[in-house]
């Protein structure tokens, strides 16, 4: 049966929600990273931490109001993905906290074992969730095993396949390169030549990657949906002119682009989903948005609540982005030139 | 053990940890927010430097809650699949709108008022902090109301075709009964908790010679009347919530008392013993106060309270044979820990408020010795409550409607449970020794020292050679 215009409408959020948050955390994953490789001492780890500091939580409670939109509107859906990918989503939510702790208590001591675990921690904890979001929405839009009851009939191996990987692989490096793009927005002087020499080589692996799965992506539709077609194209062009714009030092330009290249590519991928909410490898047992979905009362309520708080949520969460708009350098962060002062900065850690 | 048991462990272990961290960050977040309100309306700068240090404090608990909150989100739908399906039309909607009202507020305005200190103006970086306690509220809103629907559903109705509950009303969903008093009854305890914490960490720097007596006995002075105010209030609120349960839980009251029988004049137990089983069906030492259950649950001495065992024969004879009734010695004794843990608070706070008249706290070390380590009887209380309120609704994980055995992911192994079970309490346990340890260092290092008049200009920068 055909979606109701509540369940598209529902569906259209719940992909938004998605969206918003692979392309705002793309950045603090890409960030995360690359945090060692960028950052060569403590100053320029602690700046490379600040770009996303104020924003990272606001940015991940995106994920979380993903997941809680599709239990309320899509409670078949919720319930068969998040028991079906259980240890995947183990391990992304492992990875999550640990990257979430480290942000927190990195700058907590002085320490340098202290910091270098945290760091590893931010490290493994920006890369795994990023290599992971990759493989679950390529397995999601390729379509996994389900039984007829709409349970998940596959294991966590039926999840690790070439398709799968290559879009996790993507994914890491187009946040690698949304990160170093980001990084040329957010940075001064010697950290925002870093990024951009960064950027130098991870832009072209990223525009390259995300051709090669747009094309395996066209090639294992069928029949092939024109919409998705469109928006992978968009994706590759996007992922390329970031890499000419990144060049040109025109970094809000590579930053725009970037993130269009996240959202065409993920966007190609809920169209080919369309009209499932699960596809499954067997069209006949797929689990449409239809059989997915809450009563109508209940998107109604939904529909009400979100209209009326969301355009609040981007206002303000547009608002922090404006008020934390200062480029940061390391050398915010360099001890003071007089002795007197490195002495007080040594003497209260 | 099965994947049932399984499931419902991690859901105990990862809950429980998680509510550690819940009602301190709601608390917290209200203290540090009055904290900084003083030091914006009178300029003091002992304001300024209480906000910063239980500010502190406060983004440690903070940091460790959002982390474990996670698990949360996600857990209904990878451990409790079957649940999920069942209630997902009326559970999801709260817990939708907690993300989208509460969960944006706290994160996005704790990053404002961490980093714009310096960005912004200092009324609206007050108004950042109000904002994240706002929040927080709003989060134990939704939250309780979604769990109330799981003690007492209302406004749904069962779906002939799927067998699963329909929203009809959320409005009802939203003043449950049964919500209206579980919200006051945490948000209550979680004032008097993070008080309590507050004021352990005053105590232990005024045992201290040299102690920073004009900010940690001020602040003492300030929480311990929330504190006695927040346990009193969370008792009465309580007193009503007992009444309510006996109509609509009258299990989960009867299991708390270990009243087997029904009768009239019901005593109030307060020591009991009975066989080694989840349902002993009576008490063998069962020493009581007459009349007073009757009392608390029907207004009058000689109001009738139903017993375990007679409520098993009416469920028996609507649901089917089987055990209608929570692990007795559980139910029982958590309920005893929560009260006994809380009246114990309200004595502590009491003498300490009595003693509070002029100085004389400061130089009660006795009782100051013994505020410390009292800090655990808030999170003892918590903790008891809550395995009281989940464990007692048991054999269901909806009143009446869904049973916890029926509810579970059917696809998930136990394997899988043991490693995520395994997993995420070896995670956690790492998280609370580095967490306590980083908390313990923050509370030694105390505050930031009284920063110098700002007479000189700032000097100039010169290389480190001139010297």
């Amino acid at each position: 049966m055909d979606p109701t215009t509540l369940q598209v409408v529902w569906f259209l959020l719940i992909c938004v929600l998605w969206t918003g948050y692979l392309l705002l955390e793309g950045f603090d994953f890409g960030v995360g990273t690359l945090l060692r490789v960028l950052g060569r001492d403590v100053h320029e780890r602690r700046a490379l931490l600040q770009t996303f500091g104020p924003v990272w939580d606001g940015n991940e409670v995106w994920l979380l109001v993903a997941g809680g939109a599709t239990f309320a509107a899509f409670p078949e859906w919720y319930a068969t993905m998040f028991s079906g990918f259980y240890l995947a989503f183990l391990v992304l939510l492992v990875a999550l906290i640990l990257r979430n702790v480290g942000v927190e208590f990195w700058a907590k001591d002085e320490d340098g074992r202290w910091k270098s675990a945290w760091e590893w921690a931010i490290v493994g904890g920006s890369a795994v969730p990023a290599v992971l979001l990759g493989v679950a929405w390529a397995n999601l839009a390729h379509g996994i095993p389900l039984s007829a009851d709409h349970e998940y009939a596959g294991t966590f191996w039926t999840l690790i396949n070439p398709y799968a990987l290559l879009g996790g692989v993507t994914t890491l490096a187009l946040f690698c390169a949304h990160g170093t793009h980001f990084l040329g927005l957010r940075t001064h002087g010697v950290m925002r030549d870093r990024a951009a020499a960064a950027a130098r080589v991870l832009s072209p692996a990223a525009a390259a990657l995300v051709a090669v799965f747009a094309i395996w992506t066209v090639a294992d539709q069928s029949p092939v949906e024109p919409i998705s077609v469109v928006l992978l194209a968009i994706a590759v062009l996007a992922a390329g002119g970031a890499v000419a714009r990144s060049r040109a030092r025109a970094e809000a330009w590579a930053f725009g682009l970037s993130s269009l290249a996240i959202v065409g590519l993920f966007a190609a991928l809920f169209v080919w989903q369309f009209p499932n909410a699960l596809t499954s490898t067997d069209p006949a047992t797929s689990l449409t948005l239809h059989a997915a979905s809450s009563t109508p009362y209940t998107l109604k309520v939904m529909t009400f609540v979100a209209v009326a708080l969301v355009p609040f949520v981007l206002l303000y969460q547009g608002w922090t982005y404006w008020v934390f708009r200062r480029r940061i350098g390391a050398e915010d962060f360099r001890p003071g030139a007089t002795p007197l002062d490195a002495l007080g900065r040594g003497s209260r850690g | 053990m099965h994947a049932l048991e399984l499931a419902r462990w991690q859901f105990a272990i990862t809950t429980v940890y998680h509510f550690f961290f819940v009602p301190v960050s709601i608390g917290m977040s209200a203290w540090v927010a009055i904290c900084q309100t003083a030091y914006v309306r009178t300029g003091k700068p002992v304001y300024d430097r209480m906000a910063r240090f239980w500010g502190k404090l406060f983004l440690i608990v903070f940091a460790l809650g959002v982390a474990t909150g996670i698990v949360q989100e996600f857990q209904f739908g990878m451990n409790w699949s079957t649940y999920s399906r069942y209630v997902g039309d009326i559970f999801g909607a709260p817990l939708a709108m907690e993300g989208l009202l509460a969960f944006f507020v706290e994160s996005t305005f704790l990053g404002l008022w961490i980093f714009g200190r310096d960005r912004l103006s200092p009324r609206l970086h007050l108004a950042c902090i109000w904002m994240v306690a706002l929040g927080t509220l709003a989060s134990a809103y939704f939250i309780l109301a979604a769990n109330s629907w799981m003690q007492h559903p209302v406004g749904y109705v069962i779906d002939p075709v799927s067998g699963h509950a329909h929203l009809t009303s959320i409005w009802k969903v939203l003043t449950n009964s049964t919500a209206l008093l579980a919200i006051p009854h945490t948000i209550l305890a979680a004032w008097a908790t993070a008080g309590m914490v507050v004021a352990a960490v005053c105590a232990w720097h005024l045992r201290r010679p040299g102690a920073d007596v004009p900010v940690f006995g001020r602040s003492l002075r300030m929480v311990i009347p929330i504190i006695l105010g927040a346990t009193l209030a969370t008792s009465l609120v309580g007193h009503f919530q007992a009444e309510l349960l006996v109509k609509q839980q009258p299990m989960k009251m009867a299991a708390a008392e270990a009243l087997f029988h029904t009768q009239s004049h019901a005593p109030l137990s307060l020591f009991a013993t009975g066989d080694w089983t989840p349902n002993p069906q009576r008490t063998n030492v069962d020493v009581q106060a007459g009349g007073l259950l009757s009392l608390v649950a029907t207004g009058s001495t000689s109001g009738t309270v139903k017993g375990i065992n007679d409520l098993n024969a009416t469920y028996r004879a609507r649901y089917g044979p089987g055990e209608y009734a929570p692990i007795v010695a559980v139910t029982y004794w958590s309920f005893r820990a929560m009260i006994g843990a809380g009246s114990l608070l309200i004595a502590l706070t009491a003498l300490a408020l009595w003693k509070l008249r002029g100085d004389g706290l400061v130089r009660h070390r006795l009782l100051l010795w013994l505020m410390v380590p009292a800090v655990a009887l808030p999170f003892i209380s918590n903790s008891a409550g809550w395995i009281f309120t989940e464990m007692g609704r048991q054999p269901w994980i909806v009143q009446g409607l869904l049973r916890t055995s029926d509810a579970v992911s059917p696809t998930v192994s136990a394997t899988s449970i043991w490693l995520s079970m395994l997993g995420f309490t070896a995670l956690y346990g790492v998280l609370a020794v580095v967490g306590l340890r980083l908390f313990g260092r923050t509370v030694r290092t105390g505050l930031e020292p009284e920063p110098p008049p700002p007479a000189a200009p700032e000097p100039e920068r010169e290389p480190v050679l001139v010297y």
